[in-house]
């Protein structure tokens, strides 16, 4: 009996850890940044390069940082869902314009509309780095002290909104 | 034998523009500093590749990020310290040894002694059966049998 069971128990453990590891999305690397303050800049405006904006000017109100770029497809995408947020002004959405050109992303806005309260531009994409950004669309939650409280890798889908934005935004609010 | 040469070496242009630019270093040790950093950086577009061998633009902007650090004097660890601050350990294709990566340094080790365990009992259980002994009869037959391979 045990000679049987014995490779039985081998095979069901082998195949729940398989099956975990199949069910885990690779793309998906932890923030080291969730609990930690949000990495300062200085960039300039997208709609007006000669004002700036910093993390430091959103202290007390509760923000959604979005990585977003005129080439990226997926930002496609999740462009009518930010739109619709937006329209529930739940949060500030702010909007990093990631290695883009100036005149495509503004294209883009009027074209697709525009949920940013602002966007800056990175065009050298070195605020991606400080921020931990690798692929484009991401998106962080920024709480009134300045803490970042959440980041979502990959287009934001209307779930992602119901099930985790709202929710963390209004407790955030509510802090 | 000309055309054949100007081929080959226009082939080889090819291989070596993958992921390189052209860097000015001021001294031998920082080149290393430089060559053994992005190599065990981690592209995190293309997770199975190092920063020195991608292409993706990502990786591009981490090895500038490497190659300025290195160039305000900054020691590699400091590089390293700087990369997994934002990116996580995840970054590093020397995972540190840690609590959640006990398992990845062990493993191997682990697996070796049930492995070896496994033969030792084995072993031991082989030695402790007892020893087959043939009987009379049997031994009879053993030889007759064998002449008689013997014969044909």
């Amino acid at each position: 009996m045990l000679k049987y069971l014995i490779p039985l128990i081998i095979f069901i453990v082998m195949g729940v850890f398989l099956a975990i590891g199949l069910k885990l999305n690779p793309t998906e690397i932890p923030s080291p940044f969730i609990g930690k303050p949000a990495p300062a800049f200085s960039a300039a405006k997208l709609d007006n390069p000669e004002q700036k904006l910093s993390p430091e000017d959103l202290k007390g109100k509760v923000w959604l940082f979005n990585v977003w770029a005129s080439w990226c497809v997926s930002c496609r995408a999740e462009h009518p869902v930010l739109n619709q947020l937006a329209q529930q002004h739940a949060a500030l959405i702010i909007g990093l314009n990631y290695k883009d050109a100036r005149d495509d992303a503004l294209n883009w806005l009027n074209k697709l509309g525009n949920p940013y309260d602002m966007s800056v531009s990175d065009q050298e994409g070195r605020i991606g780095i400080d921020w931990g950004v690798y692929g484009v669309p991401e998106t962080f939650v920024v709480d009134k002290k300045g803490i970042i409280r959440h980041k979502h890798t990959g287009p934001v889908t209307p779930e992602t909104v119901q099930q985790t934005l709202l929710p963390l935004i209004a407790k955030l609010q509510a802090e | 034998m000309k055309i054949l040469t100007l081929i080959t070496l226009l082939l080889w242009a090819g291989l070596g523009s993958a992921g390189v630019e052209y860097r000015e270093f001021k001294n031998p040790e920082q080149q290393e500093a430089y060559e053994s950093l992005t190599s065990e950086l981690r592209c995190l577009v293309c997770q199975n590749q190092t920063i020195a061998d991608s292409n993706a633009d990502l990786a591009a902007d981490l090895r500038r990020q490497v190659y300025e650090m290195l160039e305000k004097g900054q020691s590699k660890d400091e590089v390293l310290k700087f990369m997994t601050e934002r990116y996580g350990d995840f970054v590093l294709y020397n995972p540190p040894f840690k609590v959640k990566t006990l398992l990845l340094w062990l493993g191997p080790v682990l697996f070796f002694l049930i492995g070896a365990l496994f033969v030792i009992v084995l072993i031991r259980r082989k030695q402790t059966s007892p020893k087959q002994v043939l009987s009379d009869e049997q031994q009879q037959k053993i030889r007759r049998l064998l002449d008689e391979g013997d014969r044909s």
